[in-house]
């Protein structure tokens, strides 16, 4: 049965390639690749990332029966490669973006449009060998045609309603009722993979963390873990304890205050309000213990950047626990008003089947049947030595994922307080050592699994870095989970999702 | 059952509100003296009221993270009549966040057309200033300034809401002498 083997299995018949940790690299010849996608129409891997250098294809995949994790490579020296889209559809606008930066065509690939270029960049295929030379005028983007009789166009963006990232959303209605909606991203497009080749450690640690402001801990620590795979450094064990309680901070405040924006947009304003206090307990409490309200830069390559002292942990402990009532207050007051749950039941459903077709994970994967989440499989310290609960619900609407979320950030109030009980004693921070290598670092960010891979040159040099975005797989699903709902619900429905712009456009 | 809002509204009426008073506060954060002279030149110049639209011009969205905090309850910026609104047409002040990123260029020149003289443009964040750590990018075009005339700058990454609310009251300083 060909079901049966698994990921390892089928990827030793590539070339392993040395020095590339924690988990194995293989390359792969065209015959190789070619069995990959004929493998993946009926295996059960997922894949978690895929990216390219100038004359490489990279994927990173993911057993979920076994639980192992490897990247398959392919040299494609024409500078083409079969395209993995038309088996995981989630992989369909990243490789549109690979052959927009860096010149290699998916062969295959059915939408051959432009993703991250919009033709206004000074050069076409900008990371290629030799990119081309600039579009003489910018794209017109060829939008999916809807006809019918008495369908209208909304286009809205990039610069759209409220304090919020650009983006363009394209609806074809028919009176109220959404019959498609499809995003043209990619206007928050930094470059940020240009900037990361060649750059020195300590700013290539910056940018990282800039990657996506909101998830800039998850960030930081994947970027951090991936060096640390990729030299092979190892943590005294209180680092990973303080990284611990600065990425369950984190998702604290994201949730909390994207559970009070949901509402709002239901116009209960009144929960946007009360979340907004509690968000700054935790900001203000970053602040005066790590010395940043987002802890930005404060998860470093080696360990991180501050201590916690022993009266700014029992402050915190304090905090938490008038934190932990006031929250249940929010959840009470959520889930006893019936004219927010009439905007938020049923409304936006994702099917399951579609969040595993996308391999869609965090709070929209778990709202909707998809339980993965990084701090469990494979796993990383502290959470190793914590139990925890990952809530996972099915019905996939609006209330789905804010129900998630609620159990999620009650999860880590609950995880904060065990670590700092639990915290061992040490050393927070060790350098980093000067030796060459390839590494992969993954942190469950609140939105979901943040991937960074990147190869370390000898001198603290990052000589080529990606960074993946969880919600890469989660933007698709929100064009299927608007489709039927009235427009009005649009902002209920993004909101709900709340992608990251910025994480995605790279 | 008592219903839960009737607790959060009950606790309000009895304890006010959570937003900061205008006497000197306890923490040496300076934010309701800052807010109280923000409100007097506020209402000096403008009448009581400011309308500021928010542009993210590529930003990472660390910025847009503390604009919503001066929104909320405690900086509450409302209450000065200094508001967000939806459109540039509504406008009279442009925050503009992030690097400029060259796909956001031309919406950017755009959005500012769109708002109506007298207009004043606010850059927002380091990268708003040069470029910050996107700077060099094919993608970036630099800072704010680079594309359109700024008339104020407000440092840090991302500025805290107490450097927002300083920088605002900056501005209406300028537009006091101009």
């Amino acid at each position: 049965m060909m079901g049966d083997v698994t990921l390892l299995e089928f990827l030793s018949l590539g070339r392993p390639v040395e020095g590339h940790r924690p988990w194995p690299r293989f390359l792969l010849d065209l015959k190789g690749w070619r069995q990959l996608i004929d493998r993946l129409r009926v295996a059960e891997w997922s894949v978690m990332a895929e990216w390219a250098e100038r004359e490489h294809i990279h994927v990173a995949l993911r057993d979920e029966t076994a639980g192992d994790i490897a990247v398959a490579s392919h040299h494609c020296a024409d500078r083409r490669f079969l395209a993995l889209g038309n088996v995981r559809p989630g992989v369909i606008r990243i490789e549109r973006a690979i052959h927009d930066v860096w010149g290699l065509t998916p062969v295959g690939l059915e939408d051959r449009r432009h993703w991250l270029d919009h033709g206004r960049w000074p050069s076409r295929m900008p990371l290629a060998a030799q990119p081309m030379g600039p579009s003489a005028e910018p794209d017109s983007y060829p939008f999916l045609k809807a006809e019918g009789e008495g369908l209208h166009q909304i286009p809205v963006g990039p610069v759209h309603a409220g304090v919020i990232e650009p983006g363009h959303f394209r609806f074809h209605c028919q009176g109220e009722a959404v019959v498609r909606l499809e995003q043209r991203l990619g206007y928050q497009h930094k470059g940020i993979e240009g900037l990361l080749s060649g750059a020195p450690l300590d700013k290539a640690a910056r940018i990282a963390g800039r990657v996506s402001g909101d998830a800039t801990v998850a960030y930081s620590l994947a970027f951090a873990r991936a060096v640390e795979a990729a030299t092979g450094c190892e943590l005294p064990q209180r680092a990973h304890w303080l990284r611990g309680v600065m990425a369950e901070m984190e998702r604290v405040a994201n949730h909390v205050f994207d559970i009070g924006a949901v509402c709002n947009d239901a116009a209960f304003a009144v929960m946007l309000s009360h979340m907004g206090v509690l968000r700054e307990k935790i900001l203000r409490a970053n602040d005066a213990l790590f010395g940043h309200r987002l802890n930005m830069d404060r998860v470093v390559p080696g360990g991180v950047a501050r201590d916690l002292s022993d009266e700014g942990a029992e402050a915190l402990k304090h905090l938490l626990h008038g934190f932990v009532r006031l929250f249940d207050q929010a959840y009470q007051l959520y889930e006893n008003t019936p004219s927010l749950s009439d905007r938020t039941v049923s409304t936006g459903i994702v099917q399951t089947s579609l969040i595993h077709r996308f391999g869609a994970g965090g709070f929209v994967g778990r709202a909707s049947g998809r339980g993965h989440d990084a701090r469990q499989a494979p796993g990383y310290p502290p959470y190793d030595k914590l139990d925890m609960t990952v809530p996972v619900l099915t019905e996939g609407d609006v209330n789905a994922r804010v129900l998630v979320r609620f159990a999620e950030a009650k999860e880590s109030l609950h995880l904060i307080n065990r670590m700092l009980h639990e915290m061992p004693d040490g050393a927070f921070r060790v350098p980093v050592p000067e030796v060459a290598g390839e590494g992969l670092g993954l942190a469950e960010s609140f939105r979901g699994e943040v991937v960074v891979w990147l190869r370390m040159g000898a001198d603290h040099v990052v000589e080529r870095c990606h960074t993946h975005d969880p919600s890469w797989f989660q933007w698709p699903l929100l064009e299927a989970a608007i489709e039927g709902n009235i427009v009005a619900d649009f902002p209920l429905c993004n909101k709900s999702f709340n992608c990251s712009y910025s994480g995605h456009d790279l | 059952m008592i219903p839960p809002i009737a607790r959060i509204l009950a606790r309000h009426l009895l304890r006010g509100p959570h937003t900061m008073k205008d006497a000197p506060p306890p923490d040496p954060d300076g934010v309701a003296e800052l807010a109280e002279a923000l409100g007097r030149r506020a209402r000096g110049r403008l009448g009581r009221s400011l309308s500021i639209r928010e542009v993210d011009a590529g930003s990472c969205n660390g910025c847009e993270l503390e604009i919503h905090a001066v929104n909320h309850p405690i900086y509450d910026l409302e209450r000065f009549g200094i508001r967000f609104v939806a459109s540039p047409r509504h406008a009279d002040v442009l925050l503009v966040t992030g690097p400029v990123t060259r796909n956001m260029e031309e919406a950017l020149r755009r959005t500012v057309e769109a708002t109506p003289e007298p207009r004043w443009i606010v850059a927002m964040g380091d990268c708003g200033k040069d470029g910050g750590c996107f700077a060099g990018s094919y993608a970036v075009v630099g800072g704010v300034s680079d594309v359109v005339p700024v008339d104020l700058h407000i440092p840090g990454c991302p500025p805290s809401p107490r450097q927002i609310l300083a920088g605002l009251l900056a501005l209406l300083d300028t537009v006091d002498r101009g």
